[in-house]
């Protein structure tokens, strides 16, 4: 005896509606629970209003289960997300923690945080207090840089802006020298601009840097610098030559094999001790050493993996042109490598990035330190969230944006038919 | 003329002068980086060696699974750093790999929001800098846990507060049986799989190897809480008044936030890579090869077990053990929430307490390389072992 017909076909014009109505009759219960902080099935006892939701929108994607209605949006929706039992369970599970994650979320973020004022005391309500941001917004942007001078940090990064853009406009022969340009000359016209002492303008010594500038000025140079060291280390560890492959292997493996953290210890307590007495270098300098040169072993692993897939067929042909070792490399070689390991070299970019605020162990502060700084501040304690909900934000814009460029780019250099 | 004959008839002579150019200038950098060192330290008086390591520390760990207090030697503090962070990393890896292995099959799910939600927790965690999300656990989340006389209770097992998480502790009688027993389990899995698998290729005859495998791994240990006196005990953490304000708890073992904020991060962070790996590997499975053991009479779990899976972890686990290097490497991020590990432990208190910059940061560095280099020693022989044998 069959009580209760299996959804078909035949049965659609019953059962669909009423599945619906069980399954929106569920989503609207939690709802109102979770937004209006009232329940609905509060007249039944607190255990089985507690699992109606999920039984009623379980029976009702049970009934909206038709294979191949011919209603395609039903058929589209039972494919997607409703195509056994287990996977509706999982749905359903997946809109309740949604549905309710929404509310304290929003209450948090928006609703209840508080957003004018200028300290502690204005933050009444009970969600976030972005007061602290907007107050700290300067410091958390330029480290402890003189406000007088910040306009020599915004003025080098509208320059590069500048420059960037423009050059997406120009023709090809002129956006070599573009890049020419930001490669070469702009990086220390930059840096001459920031730290000042000529030209007229104020010192800064670089203790003073930070906030999310240090970050820019960080990875640029590190980029800048880490790239070519990389290739070269990549092109050694594949060389001919033994003393050079193996001084390369050992270069390459003894930063890999260690964390940045300890490089970086490395570099503000034991490297002093390798100078002459007396010899300072900078700790800003020391960092962006250290960092070049770990993110630069791991460069070299990519694009060792580039020169790995290339055919050997492609070494020869360059050869049997008659090209020598480098103008094999640079012309044959290093073009189509570097083209197949972009994703490697984005995540090796991306990890470098991700890797600054790591300098907070030699005492300098970007965005994270700075809000470390802040938020000990004995005027504005207990402001950790906020603070580093803010940086998290700030850096998963970057992070994400360099990703998808890189996909982006993968995608239009891809020669492939 | 002269010069292209040397070019050709001299071919090792060409080869060997950039090489002796590369070797020279290395070597001169460390002999002038090593006669600085030298006189540096004369200066400062202090003398390179390693007696250090058994002086007395004088210095306490907040965290420590040996005995040690201020008492006990560098060598001693460097052992409780270093135990430190293999703990950490162990629990990291243990998390890391389930989350990443449910998240890259959950990427792959016929389910549309399921693939959507495995994708942006990929896209959110990924992209957030491991040290920030360290920081946002221990200062943000974790403080926001309440005071231990009204902690998180659960049904007075276990209780979360403020000062850390407060479980149980395990007491054993006959411990060493017990291990015992489970390594002998282990050993005679072994000895069954290896049969079966003989079995299978000789006989084409099917053994439930999984089930009696559980089996075994259950049974053997519970023989000897039966018969050979092995038993367990649990002693409960309680609340204890210390003063009319101040509140603790007495008994059970207590997990440090610092571990806590730690291995969270760690784990969340590393699984997204783990999740990519694994979606990478079983898409890179190929359709055909189902089809063709679905061709060849085998049914779905066969499929799974015989074709797919072998296929796919020779694809995953080579990223993931580097992903497992990077967690254990990672791990030294400790120092930034004072977890005691080797980085904070020795590169920190014990450097600045004795002032040897270069003995000590070379074994920190040292144990890290030491730790990376085998595992990829490991890797690479794996890797050749399970490389496709094409004929």
């Amino acid at each position: 005896m069959n009580l209760i017909a299996k959804p078909s076909k035949d049965n659609i014009k019953t059962y669909v509606p009423i599945g619906l109505s069980l399954a929106s009759l569920s989503f609207l219960d939690v709802f109102v629970n979770a937004f209006f902080n009232f329940n609905l099935m509060g007249f039944l006892p607190s255990q089985l209003s507690y699992f109606l939701p999920l039984i009623l929108g379980f029976i009702g994607f049970y009934l909206i289960r038709i294979e191949f209605s011919g209603v395609r949006s039903l058929d589209v929706l039972n494919k997607n997300i409703n195509s056994s039992n287990f996977n509706a369970l999982l749905t359903l599970f997946t809109i309740f923690i949604i549905i309710k994650s929404i509310p304290p979320m929003l209450d948090w973020f928006i609703l209840e945080a508080n957003f004018v004022g200028n300290s502690k005391d204005d933050c009444t309500g009970d969600g976030a207090c972005w007061v602290f941001i907007k107050v700290w917004f300067n410091r958390f942007m330029y480290g402890l840089y003189p406000d007088a001078e910040q306009w020599r940090i915004n003025t080098a990064f509208l320059i590069l802006f500048a420059v960037v853009g423009v050059s997406f406009f120009v023709s090809q022969k002129l956006k070599k020298y573009f890049i020419l340009f930001l490669v070469f000359v702009f990086p220390f016209l930059g840096i001459k601009l920031i730290s000042g002492g000529s030209f007229g303008l104020e010192y800064v010594e670089s203790a003073a840097w930070g906030g999310l500038s240090l970050t820019f000025i960080i990875s640029a140079f590190a980029i800048l610098f880490c790239f070519p060291i990389g290739v070269i280390l990549a092109l050694g560890r594949r060389s001919s030559l033994p003393a050079i492959k193996y001084i390369s292997i050992g270069f390459i493996e003894l930063w890999r094999g260690v964390p940045l953290i300890t490089v970086l210890f490395m570099s503000a307590v034991m490297f002093p001790m390798f100078l002459p007495d007396g010899t300072f270098i900078d700790k800003l300098i020391r960092v962006l050493i250290a960092i070049t040169l770990f993110e630069a072993a791991y460069m070299a692993e990519v694009v060792r993996g580039g020169l790995q897939a290339l055919p050997k067929g492609q070494y020869e042909a360059a050869k049997s042109l008659g090209m020598g070792y480098w103008r094999m490399n640079a012309l044959i070689i290093l073009p189509q490598a570097l083209k197949l390991v972009i994703p490697g070299i984005a995540n090796t970019l991306l990890a470098l990035v991700k890797d600054t605020p790591l300098i907070f162990v030699v005492g300098l502060m970007e965005l994270a330190g700075m809000i470390g700084l802040a938020k000990t501040n004995p005027k504005w304690l207990g402001m950790a969230m906020e603070g580093y909900v803010f940086a998290g934000l700030v850096f998963w814009v970057i992070c994400y944006a360099m990703s998808r460029y890189s996909q982006n780019l993968e995608r239009k250099l891809s020669t492939e038919r | 003329m002269i010069f292209k004959k040397f070019n050709i008839e001299n071919k090792k002579a060409r080869d060997l002068i950039p090489q002796a150019i590369t070797v020279l200038a290395l070597l001169s950098v460390i002999i002038y980086f090593a006669t600085n060192a030298q006189i540096n330290m004369g200066n400062r008086g202090i003398s390179f060696g390693f007696g250090f390591l058994n002086q007395e520390a004088s210095f306490d760990i907040t965290f420590s699974m040996i005995e040690y207090d201020g008492s006990h030697s560098y060598g001693r503090a460097f052992l409780v750093g270093l135990l430190n962070t293999i703990l950490v990393s162990a629990i990291g890896i243990f998390f890391a790999t389930i989350i990443g292995v449910v998240v890259g099959i959950s990427r792959l799910s016929d389910n549309y929001l399921i693939a959507k939600v495995a994708e942006w927790y990929v896209e959110i965690f990924r992209n957030i800098p491991l040290i920030l999300q360290i920081f946002f656990w221990y200062f943000a989340a974790l403080r926001a846990l309440p005071l231990p006389e009204n902690g998180i209770n659960f049904y007075d097992i276990s209780f979360l507060t403020i000062k850390g998480w407060y479980v149980p502790k395990f007491i054993w009688t006959n411990f060493n049986i017990f291990l015992l027993s489970v390594i002998a389990a282990f050993i005679a899995i072994y000895f069954i799989n290896s049969y079966a698998t003989k079995q299978r290729e000789q006989f084409g005859k099917q053994i439930p190897t999984t089930i009696i495998s559980l089996a075994t791994l259950i049974l053997i240990p519970l023989i000897t809480f039966l018969f050979l006196g092995v038993s367990l005990t649990f002693e409960y953490p309680v609340l204890k008044q210390l003063s009319p304000t101040v509140f603790t708890y007495a008994g059970g073992v207590s997990i440090i936030p610092e571990l806590i904020a730690l291995a969270l991060a760690l784990s969340m962070y590393t699984a997204t890579f783990i999740a990519e790996n694994v979606r990478a590997g079983i898409l890179g499975v190929g359709k055909g090869q189902k089809e063709a053991a679905a061709s060849i009479g085998l049914n779905k779990n066969q499929i799974l077990k015989l074709v797919v899976m072998p296929q796919a972890l020779r694809i995953i686990i080579p990223p993931t053990t580097n992903q497992y290097l990077n967690l254990t490497k990672n791990s030294s991020l400790a120092a930034a929430i004072a977890y005691p590990d080797i980085v904070l432990v020795f590169a920190g208190t014990a450097l600045m307490q004795t002032g040897r910059a270069i003995e000590i940061i070379s074994i920190t560095m040292l144990t890290y390389l030491t730790l990376s280099i085998s595992i990829s020693i490991f890797m690479n022989w794996y890797n050749k072992k399970m490389a496709i044998k094409e004929k």
